[in-house]
């Protein structure tokens, strides 16, 4: 993440919380701001030239899906409040770079969206995720179900650009239901924001900060977990960094999420007509 | 003065070899030698990595027979999360896997006899390296060349069907497997158009076998005595004595076909199998401890099978079986090129093995996963296209692997092809001057008979990428020949 930070800055971005610091703010109660407040008091914008309508207030990512658009995100997640930190979402609106789950859309709105120079930034920040972890897709179980590997199929990442960081992470196997593989985290906090106990606990949260930063458990937690959290935990994570145990390959190929429908492709099928 | 030839083939990284011929002042072979790169790595990575990766995982370390790693793999973890040692799958999850296992014997086989065998018998192992190639196959004999591209596409998508994918799928997987064959394919498998349906394909290994049996007709000499030599053989067997190339127990029979191994359980193989190493090869020499470094070498593979085995349980593969034996009158055949004869009858069997389960409705609906008590450690073998496999792990408390050992098929016949290679080199090479292609090839034709990973890596289109050099006493390159 250091990497795309260093290359594209923090424009955008709205608030920086240092991790553990558990903002009650950022929980899921408060998360749809985006949706809730309108009286659908409808707003009209353009993306990439195509007239849209969607409700006053809606995110910028969801509008444009109701319109048939596909914007990528990887650490947005329906029902979570934004968090703005992946940056694969960017647009242009109204000539400026912007995240796109963290802009209410406004009337007039002009978006670009699917332009090369966009493309092309997010190409690049699929390939300083690939280079900063250890992605070997051939043997991840995640392979097919996989937002990092979907999304670098659509941008067509075909060889690694830049140099890998080699860095040394460990696994983190003891909990009794999952396995925590960091060579392949990417940090998008969706974990820490949306698996929580009933009292609004976080299981996971990230320790240290900028390159030191590591996901981590709370093995207490951990192992009061049911089957159905722990499955939670692994369906939420865009990667293959949570894995439950011992059910690894159940879904077999062509089955999987993405293996006959490309990401996206559900969202922008729904337009063409 | 002593020379020394090395003949290196050097395209590939992987499983690449090289020969080094020892030779006098009078151009006699003193010794030769066979150098295989091992496999190592993949028993250090998997280190530390979820146990129920490691047949997704470890299959990757081949890219020609992947499913024997991928089925080896799964059969030690069944053991792993108490599914039982072999036995113990849902019908539904031994015999998907048994079809992944037959459709991969099959296409293994297909491609070896007609992309890199029948060159050499076709043509003759002196013939231009420009023509003695699957092209050349293809030009001459456009049906031979036709039938086994079309046994091959067969093979791998019986593959497709049962592991996802033709090449490194994920089928298996602990305690069973994660997918049923549709109604649709299995009716394809059975009456698909001609010529992709499971009746032709019998009929094809059939004609297969026939080719083999008239060649060998017309060049009885160069087939029965090429590389031949006396060893033991060792496979698995299925408890009655039949070839099994799934599951089973462990066999040995010595060079008479006295048994030595007695049908034993390989969970226990460390008890029995022993690895020698030798400073100048990276791949390990397996033995049988009981009989030492020096006698306890043994073949693996289809010659052995048919060595090792009483029958074979399906109809006509029995009847070549019947044959082959008969050859050597019930004695084990111990002659290299005869490799190839073994293998068409398994490939044979396999066609008819796959049929069998293809009929089977457990393939169709079932349970597909069954589980145990959990323990820490398992082995797991089979019988891949090249031999026997040897995949052995452990786990710890938190479900990581520490420890895997496998014993790959082509170490297996580490020695054996070390001494096929030592006698191919003295027969055609003692008393020459020079060195010629066809006896460059003769070396090769030794190795290929045991259809060793390198020989497919490096052969696929048509010869091997060779480099030979003579070295003199003061280790001086004398002469360098390369094509
Ligand atoms: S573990 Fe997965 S969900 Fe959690 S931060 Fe890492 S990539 Fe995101
Ligand atoms: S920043 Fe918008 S999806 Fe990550």
């Amino acid at each position: 993440m250091g990497v795309i930070r260093k290359l594209f800055g923090d424009q955008g971005r709205k608030t920086e919380k240092t991790p553990l610091q558990d903002d009650p703010e950022r929980t899921a109660s408060h998360s749809s701001t985006n949706i809730v407040n309108t009286m659908s008091e409808k707003v009209k914008f353009t993306i990439d030239g195509k007239a849209c309508v969607a409700d006053k207030g809606m995110n910028l990512v969801d509008a444009a899906k109701i319109n048939g658009i596909y914007i990528p995100t990887l650490c947005h997640l329906e029902g979570v409040k934004p968090a703005g930190s992946c940056r694969i979402c960017n647009v242009r609106i109204n000539g400026r770079p912007m995240t796109a789950c963290t802009t209410e859309v406004a009337e007039g709105m002009v978006i670009e969206n699917n332009i090369p120079e966009i493309q092309e930034m997010r190409k690049i920040i699929i390939e300083t995720l690939f280079v900063s972890g250890n992605h070997f897709c051939p043997a991840c179980e995640k392979s097919g179900n996989c937002e990092l590997q979907a999304l670098a199929y659509r941008y067509q990442m075909m060889v690694p650009r830049f140099p890998y960081e080699f860095e040394e992470k460990q696994v983190d196997a003891t909990s009794p239901k999952l396995y925590i593989d960091r060579n392949r985290c990417i940090l998008c906090k969706r974990c820490v924001r949306s698996i929580k106990k009933a009292d609004g606990k976080s299981i996971f949260a990230i320790k240290g900060r900028g390159h030191k930063a590591i996901i981590i458990i709370d093995h207490k937690l951990a192992e009061a977990m049911t089957d159905e959290e722990a499955q939670r935990a692994m369906d939420i994570c865009p990667v293959g960094s949570i894995l439950r145990k011992e059910r690894g390959y159940i879904t077999p190929i062509g089955k999987r999420k993405y293996d006959t429908t490309p990401i996206g492709s559900d969202i922008e099928q729904n337009v063409t007509k | 003065m002593e020379k020394k030839i090395t003949i290196e083939p050097v395209t590939r990284v992987e499983g690449h070899g090289k020969v080094t011929i020892y030779i006098d002042d009078e151009g006699n072979v003193r010794q030769s030698r066979l150098h295989i790169v091992e496999f190592r790595g993949f028993e250090r990575f998997v280190q530390g990595r979820p146990y129920w990766e490691a047949p997704v995982l470890v299959q990757r370390l081949c890219g020609i027979c992947p499913v024997s790693h991928h089925l080896a793999a799964a059969k030690a973890l069944d053991v792993i999360v108490g599914a039982g040692t072999g036995d113990g799958l849902t019908p539904t999850g031994e015999k998907m896997r048994r079809l992944m296992h037959y459709g991969q014997m099959f296409q293994s086989h297909a491609l070896h006899f007609f992309h890199l065998v029948s060159p050499d018998l076709l043509f003759g192992i002196d013939a231009d390296p420009a023509i003695r190639n699957i092209i050349g196959v293809a030009k001459k004999h456009p049906d031979l060349a036709v039938m086994g591209v079309m046994m091959r596409k067969y093979g791998q998508e019986i593959i497709r069907a049962t592991a996802g994918k033709k090449i490194h799928g994920t089928g298996a997987i602990p305690g069973g497997i994660n997918k049923l064959l549709t109604v649709e394919e299995r009716d394809s498998f059975l009456n698909g158009p001609d010529p992709m349906n499971i009746d032709k394909m019998i009929s094809w290994s059939l004609d297969s076998v026939n080719f083999l049996k008239g060649y060998h007709k017309e060049n009885k000499d160069f087939i029965d005595n090429f590389a031949k030599f006396p060893s033991n053989h060792l496979s698995l067997v299925r408890k009655d004595g039949a070839l099994d190339l799934y599951h089973g127990v462990l066999r040995a029979v010595d060079s008479e076909g006295k048994k030595i191994l007695h049908d034993v359980d390989y969970q226990d193989y460390l008890s029995y199998i022993g690895e020698e190493v030798r400073n100048w090869s990276y791949m390990k020499f397996p033995y049988m401890l009981e009989f030492g470094k020096g006698d306890g070498w043994y073949r693996v593979g289809p010659l052995a099978r048919l060595n090792c085995c009483d029958f074979i349980p399906t109809p006509l593969a029995q009847k070549e079986f019947e044959e082959f034996r008969a050859y050597t009158k019930g004695k084990p055949n111990h002659m290299s090129m005869h490799y190839h004869w073994a293998r068409l009858i398994e490939l044979l069997h396999s066609a008819e093995m796959m049929k069998e389960l293809l009929h089977d409705p457990d393939l169709l609906e079932g349970e597909l996963v069954t589980k145990g008590t959990k323990v820490n450690e398992g082995v797991g073998l089979l019988e891949a296209p090249r031999g026997t496999l040897f995949h052995h792990y452990r786990i710890n408390e938190h479900d990581q692997i520490t420890m895997a050992n496998l014993i790959v098929s082509t170490t297996n016949n580490n020695e054996p092809m070390n001494v096929a290679v030592n006698h191919a080199a003295k027969q055609f090479m003692n008393g020459q001057k020079r060195i010629s292609e066809g006896m460059m090839n003769a070396v090769e034709v030794a190795i290929r008979a045991y259809d060793p990973c390198l020989s497919c890596a490096t052969h696929a289109l048509g010869q091997m990428p060779l480099e030979i050099i003579l070295v003199g006493p003061d280790q001086e390159v004398i002469e360098r020949i390369r094509r």
